[in-house]
């Protein structure tokens, strides 16, 4: 592996971790907190309160994820 | 949000002091075990080399931080430490709820130490050079998340000096007691404190960065949270509850599937 590839390994180790669904989460949810807020759609609340719930989702995915994962070991 | 506020303060310190010792523990094991099984003096060069490099990525990135507005280091920061917080969440999940295993420091020693003996020996600049890189790195990428975690909370509530405070607190106390214990630190409960940390740096990463899309408006005014500075309490016991509840719910459904499987066999 290059250092180049080295390089982008370490970061994306880094930042996004071990499951990529918790950081997409995060992204989907503050992409869309901010679609909201450009468009002018929504009170500070309304959009604060969606885009956690948007987060939430994400973990929720992640975690699911893995429970499937196990079920599906467990089955084998 | 949490400038002046006790709250704030308390939580910023908890949340580096407890990040900062978990990291630490994991530097101090590997470093522990390579120190033992390939001498101290290629491991101990790793730490000092890894040492001088962070204050300058410390100094680097914390001037480019300061020079930016705060929605945009609200959103950037707060969406990095979100990510951050939630994997540990993700983790401290899956290991109350039996889904993974317990990290333990024990097996981690022995498993450094048995690449250690294995690896083979190459010298370089008069030292072992396999000990002195995997020092170093254990010593800069553990560094380099308690620089993050200091820096983000630190800036954030304008109390770098708090947050330093803790996070020098936490090697000390690591240090000693690794030194006066010569073995790495299995006693530590890691999933609590990882727990706690994860749901800490979830809740603040979650309020600054949902904050921090008020970049994306005309004047770049933060967005409000309801309820204003009460925010940062809600969120925390939100994070909590919410995480108890996945806890729970992860550890009904794969009781519930073992049972079935097992009366479908019976």
């Amino acid at each position: 592996v290059s250092w180049v590839g080295r390089f982008f390994r370490f970061w994306y180790d880094f930042i996004v971790g071990d499951d990529w669904r918790v950081a997409a989460g995060v992204g989907v949810a503050l992409a869309g907190g901010g679609v909201l807020v450009v468009l002018g759609i929504g009170s500070d609340a309304a959009i604060t309160l969606l885009s956690l719930g948007a987060i939430v989702v994400g973990l929720v995915i992640g975690l699911n994820a893995e429970r499937r994962k196990r079920l599906a070991r467990d089955r084998s | 949000v949490v400038e002046g506020t006790d709250a704030g303060s308390v939580g910023l310190v908890t949340a580096v002091f407890i990040a900062a010792l978990v990291e630490f523990v994991e530097a101090f094991t590997i470093v522990l075990a390579i120190g033992i099984t390939r001498g101290w003096r290629s491991a101990i060069a790793g730490v000092i080399a890894a040492c001088a490099t962070l204050p300058l990525v410390t100094v680097v990135v914390g001037a480019a931080l300061l020079r930016v507005p705060e929605s945009m280091f609200q959103l950037v920061i707060g969406t990095l430490l979100l990510i951050f917080g939630l994997q540990w969440l993700r983790k401290a999940i899956l290991r109350s709820a039996g889904l993974k295993a317990l990290h333990d420091e024990d097996a981690a020693f022995r498993e450094e130490q048995e690449a250690a003996r294995l690896a083979g020996h190459e010298t370089r600049f008069g030292l072992d050079w396999f000990a002195f890189v995997v020092s170093f790195k254990a010593m800069f990428l553990e560094g380099l998340e308690v620089v993050f975690i200091v820096l983000t909370f630190g800036l954030s509530a304008d109390a770098v000096g708090l947050a330093a405070g803790a996070a020098v607190i936490a090697a000390v106390i690591v240090l000693l007691a690794g030194l006066l214990l010569h073995k790495p630190m299995s006693r530590v409960p890691e999933n609590t404190l990882k727990f706690g940390v994860g749901i800490l740096i979830s809740t603040f990463g979650s309020l600054w960065a949902i904050e921090g899309l008020g970049l994306l408006r005309a004047g770049s005014e933060s967005l409000d949270w309801p309820g204003g500075d009460l925010a940062l309490p809600v969120l925390l016991v939100f994070w909590i509850t919410l995480s108890l509840g996945l806890v729970a719910w992860l550890k009904n459904t794969v009781a519930a599937a073992t049972v079935g499987e097992r009366e479908g066999v019976a």
